[in-house]
């Protein structure tokens, strides 16, 4: 069994808040190989912030804890922002919902996919180039030397997220965290895109951490489920085993969901059991 | 109750005008609940506001009980339909309570027992008097919701018109707005028009279902077919194959595109 | 910060669920007051501009009136003194007494000039960015025009037209700041005007006034008072620029660029005549810039 490419144990992230400490991701623990795992909440559940733990992302006042936070061999507990800025896009990569706000306006998608490679990999201008026509080929865009010169509000939404797949990936980082990546695209879009990570994924043996809210995309694409709640992880499910679901939260969640096949007149409301918000740990 | 005929709907004008809709033609009975269902760029949401009056429309004729009616409305016509918005953020006035928010409609329209009108119409979404004089960013984007809904009833229309009303809301609380919207239906006996891009809430909610796509109605369908999957147009049955999630032996699937 | 204490002022207006539009209105206001107090160079800056308005308001309380003009050539140019805590000016006048009594003369400028400028912008910018289209156009042209014009130039021109005095002067200052609050009042309703709650407002009914005056203007209003307390410290220069030329407040008032003005041949040896008017001057212009500063990062800190 080979080692774990992102080990994760009691993680914990909190921010000091007017009355009291907010803790938005409780000893959370889940280790990542080299598989689909999905992280599923809904907003305030703290599945966004975990992933930027992991990223080192979360600013001052927050702070995080960890009994163990390891990429690899890499400690990330403590690590400062220039080891971060190290470890991001050549062994750990980030692909965030709306690839508007994660370009750089003025300057073309193929610059910046280029740009990527050569901070990485210290590649010259040429190379760079070459790099990164493969890579949009490789995220199967049919004419990447003109897309190459596109900027990025030429690009739609579904191309611009696999420019930015294309552009997280070309450095070969170990894992690839997506957070709600396919949100802001048309649904027969969503599913090109997450076939495209799926393939790029499995073909370079990397892990792959899907954060969304959509119970049933992330199922269905996942090999394995978290869900999470108040900052905790509440369950852990198999693929496509979520209609088994134990835990009440999971299986309230996924009754509230309206059903092609299965009309109800009154949607069952999830009920919020107070006990879900008490410490586990 | 609704009916547009052979509408055309255009922004801008002259040769640079990007027509968003293409001849549409529609009806919605009184008391009916139909369903726009498609993606971007599909012009649901451009039909929606021609309907509440907020964009002009090109050609063709939109008929509101029984009246036809152009973007300028007089107060009487802007009585009788209302909207609620996709977004629980942008839709209420960050500076305002919400006393105030309901209070503006009852004002404009110099309602009679304007107090009264604004304890109920708060009450009738769940809402109670701690509330009442909360400003936006002190409410929940299901509160917020709620907030928007009463403000849309509290001028007692006839037809609803409801844009994508719970994409931006998590899941427990969708299912409690669609709840309410059921209820308040029936209530009332409202003729709702609904437009978003997730064909189970659409499902839910409306008996027919209109498909968009690219400005034009490629069919018109009901929910029990869609659930059956007897429907008859290629897209309707690509929306539905993407609706039911990611699938994982799509060996078929075409992923590439151009910048065309 | 400490959790409210039931049953206190403090309670009642950071109370989650407020009890009338009076409670929701008082309880913003303190929420935005505790935002702002946590800037400590705002708090100076507001400290600076208090202090200016209570020395305006309390002058007689603190100096003689009657030393603002009374000449006492024996006693010409003296340094500080227990009489004379500021010294005396070229005339022999208390400079002490004047600064004070001067910080009406700005004061009254400055209000003045808020009291036009920030009406007139908004009633051009307001219906520029709702309308758009040919309305757009003529009210930008015009405002355009009136950008056009150096301040000084045209004090000075008016100024000469007019004659000199407090009132022309203001009016030639007003006459060139208020472009700048129409294009920020136009540049906010644009921002707004495709917002969903405006067209929620459109949709039951509401007239464009309506619209402007209940929905446009309070989102407005913010940024155009921070514009406002920057530009104050630019208006308190111009003014004493005007002062300083001979124009705006006339002698004997005892207006604070004037006071520079008239110090500047003893500078050298009896610096501290033109100097203390001149570091008033600057202790307010920086008040105002650090209020302004703080209030806008306020306003940025909440949105």
């Amino acid at each position: 069994m080979t080692s774990p490419l992102l080990t994760v144990r009691n993680l914990s992230v909190t921010y000091p808040g007017d009355d009291g400490d907010v803790r938005a991701v409780r000893n959370v623990s889940f280790t990542l190989g080299r598989e689909r795992l999905g992280i599923v909440g809904e907003s305030g559940s703290g599945k966004s912030t975990t992933g930027r733990a992991i990223m080192g992302l979360v600013g001052h006042p927050g702070r995080i804890a960890a009994d163990e936070l390891r990429l690899g061999d890499q400690d990330l507990r403590g690590l400062s922002e220039h080891g971060f800025r190290k470890l991001r896009g050549k062994r750990i990569a980030m692909v965030l919902q709306d690839p508007k706000y994660s370009l750089d306006p003025v300057m073309s998608v193929g610059q910046q996919i280029a740009e990527t490679h050569r901070t990485h990999l210290r590649s010259n201008p040429r190379d760079a180039r070459r790099a990164a026509l493969e890579m949009l080929e490789a995220v199967h865009i049919r004419d990447p030397e003109r897309v190459y010169t596109m900027y990025p509000h030429q690009v739609s939404g579904g191309m611009g997220q696999r420019v930015m797949i294309a552009m997280m990936l070309i450095a070969g980082p170990d894992i690839l965290i997506a957070d709600e990546p396919t949100s802001a695209l048309d649904v027969t879009v969503q599913t090109q895109v997450l076939a495209i990570m799926d393939e790029l994924v499995r073909g370079r043996g990397m892990g792959l951490l899907l954060i969304s809210h959509n119970l049933h995309l992330v199922s269905s694409f996942c090999d394995r489920v978290l869900v999470m709640y108040a900052g905790q992880v509440l369950e852990t499910c198999e693929a496509g085993k979520l209609a088994e679901a134990k835990h009440p939260y999971t299986r309230g969640l996924l009754a509230a969901l309206p059903q092609l096949g299965h009309r109800r007149a009154d949607l069952p409301q999830l009920q919020r059991d107070p006990t879900w918000m008490a410490d586990l740990v | 109750m609704i009916a547009l005929a052979d509408v055309t709907i255009a922004y801008g004008t002259g040769p640079r005008a990007v027509v968003a809709v293409h001849d549409l033609t529609l009806a919605v009975a009184e008391g009916e609940a139909v369903g726009l269902v498609g993606e971007s760029g599909s012009g649901k949401s451009t039909v929606l506001r021609a309907i509440a009056g907020l964009i002009p429309y090109a050609s063709g004729e939109i008929t509101l009980g029984g009246r036809r009616v152009q973007r300028r409305r007089s107060t009487a016509e802007r009585k009788m339909t209302q909207m609620v918005f996709q977004d629980p953020y942008g839709s209420l006035h960050p500076n305002q309570t919400v006393d105030q928010i309901l209070a503006l409609p009852v004002a404009i329209h110099r309602l009679d027992r304007g107090e009264a009108r604004i304890v109920q119409a708060l009450a009738e979404v769940g809402l109670g008097p701690e509330h009442r004089y909360r400003y936006p960013h002190q409410l929940s984007g299901g509160q917020r919701q709620r907030v928007a809904i009463a403000r849309a009833l509290i001028l007692e229309p006839r037809i609803l018109l409801l844009d994508e009303p719970t994409s931006a809301l998590d899941v427990s609380v969708q299912a409690e707005i669609l709840n309410l919207l059921a209820r308040l239906r029936r209530d009332h006996g409202l003729t709702l028009l609904m437009v978003s891009h997730d064909l189970a809430v659409i499902a839910h909610l409306c008996e027919r279902i209109g498909v968009m796509s690219r400005g034009h109605v490629v069919e018109i369908t009901t929910a029990t077919a869609m659930a059956n999957n007897q429907v008859t147009h290629d897209y309707t049955r690509e929306l539905l194959r993407s609706n039911a999630g990611f699938d994982r032996s799509g060996a078929d699937r075409n992923l590439d595109v151009t910048a065309a | 910060m400490t959790a409210a204490v039931p049953g206190t002022a403090r309670a009642w207006l950071l109370s989650p669920a407020p009890a009338s539009r009076l409670q929701a209105r008082c309880g913003h206001w303190f929420r935005a007051w505790l935002n702002f107090r946590r800037n400590k160079l705002a708090m100076t800056g507001l400290g600076i501009v208090i202090l200016l308005v209570l020395m305006a308001v309390f002058a007689p309380l603190i100096a003689d009136r009657q030393a603002t003009t009374l000449q006492v050539l024996a006693d010409r140019l003296q340094p500080a003194s227990w009489q004379h805590p500021f010294g005396t000016d070229e005339l022999g006048r208390d400079i002490f007494a004047r600064v004070v009594f001067g910080s009406r003369i700005t004061l009254t400028i400055v209000a003045m000039v808020a009291v036009i400028v920030v009406p007139v912008g908004l009633a051009i910018g307001l219906p520029a960015g709702y309308f758009g289209g040919v309305v757009d156009k003529v009210l930008m042209r015009i405002t355009d025009i009136f950008l056009a014009f150096p301040r000084l130039v045209l004090a000075l021109a008016f100024a000469a037209a007019l004659g000199p005095g407090i009132e022309n002067a203001v009016i030639a200052i007003a006459l060139t700041a208020w472009p700048p609050y129409a294009r920020l009042a136009r540049a906010e309703t644009l921002t707004r005007r495709r917002a969903e709650f405006i067209q929620a407002a459109e949709l039951q009914g509401a007239s464009a006034l309506r619209i402007i005056a209940t929905q446009i203007v309070p989102l407005c209003l913010p940024s155009v008072i921070v514009r406002l307390t920057l530009d104050m410290a630019g208006i308190i220069l111009t003014a004493a620029g005007l002062g300083f030329l001979g124009l705006g407040a006339q002698p004997p008032a005892p207006e604070w660029g004037a006071m520079v003005s008239s110090g500047r041949q003893v500078l050298l040896d009896q610096w501290w005549v033109a100097t203390i008017p001149g570091l008033a001057i600057f202790i307010v212009s920086l008040g105002f810039n650090l209020l302004g500063d703080g209030l806008r990062d306020a306003g940025d800190a909440r949105s």
